[in-house]
């Protein structure tokens, strides 16, 4: 198989691969209290579908994941961005009307330093996890065209 | 800033330079290319220390782990 790698770096590839896909969803999810957010998390889950890629090659993970899947990942994570918009139309666009409403996200906020209460903050969680959703899609469809593309080349040069 | 913080930036800084100058000069592209993402990352660890962990955060993901996977697509097209 064109671009698969050493046996060493496809069992450390199994062994450490969910341990980054969970990490980059808890930075996603912890957006809001922690630093990092939407954009760091979907990078870094973006990294592990690199790692699986430098990997195992495009290939084998074609037969998992097509892009056209990531593509309308990413395309519904920007449509939820801009409707979450609208949740607040009442007052202003992105008003923070989820806030202190007791429903997802939604607790009331402590004064001053919080000390990990995840159902806080109203929109701007439930905005990481869009943007969360869109950036790991687009910069996984980056890394998947990029490795198919280099793959082509690989090819031609064989032959 | 105590000693050690100060300490720990320099020896950042020293081996972040190191990384890069072996970047430059490695024959073999995929040790430059393994270099250059040492450098990466050893840059997310002078950022943490500046605390600036949000950029930290996003260097190391994206510096380390993204832009290294894209260069070595692109070696693997070379030959040797």
């Amino acid at each position: 198989m064109i671009g698969e790698m050493s046996r060493i770096v496809r069992t450390m590839t199994n062994i450490i691969f969910g341990f980054i896909v969970v990490f980059g969803f808890y930075v996603i999810a912890h957006g809001h209290l922690s630093p990092g957010g939407g954009f760091q998390g979907g990078a870094i889950v973006a990294s592990a579908f690199a790692l699986l890629l430098v990997t195992y090659g495009t290939e084998v993970i074609q037969q998992y994941i097509a892009k056209d899947l990531l593509s309308v990942i990413e395309s519904t994570g920007l449509i939820l961005f801009g409707s979450f918009g609208f949740l607040g139309i009442s007052a202003t666009y992105f008003y923070n009307i989820v806030a202190n409403s007791g429903g997802l996200f939604g607790s009331p906020t402590v004064i001053g330093v919080n000390p990990g209460d995840l159902n806080t903050s109203g929109t701007i969680a439930l905005m990481n996890i869009a943007v969360g959703l869109e950036v790991l899609a687009a910069l996984g469809v980056i890394v998947l065209t990029m490795s198919a593309a280099a793959e082509i080349i690989q090819n031609k040069e064989k032959s | 800033m105590s000693p050690l913080v100060s300490f720990a930036h320099i020896a950042v800084l020293v081996t972040l330079v190191i990384a890069a100058f072996l970047a430059v000069t490695l024959r073999d592209l995929m040790s430059s290319v393994i270099a250059l993402a040492a450098a990466s990352l050893l840059l997310a660890l002078e950022y943490y220390l500046l605390h600036a962990p949000d950029v930290a955060i996003a260097e190391a993901a994206i510096g380390a782990a993204l832009s290294t996977a894209i260069y070595i697509f692109a070696v693997r097209a070379t030959r040797r």
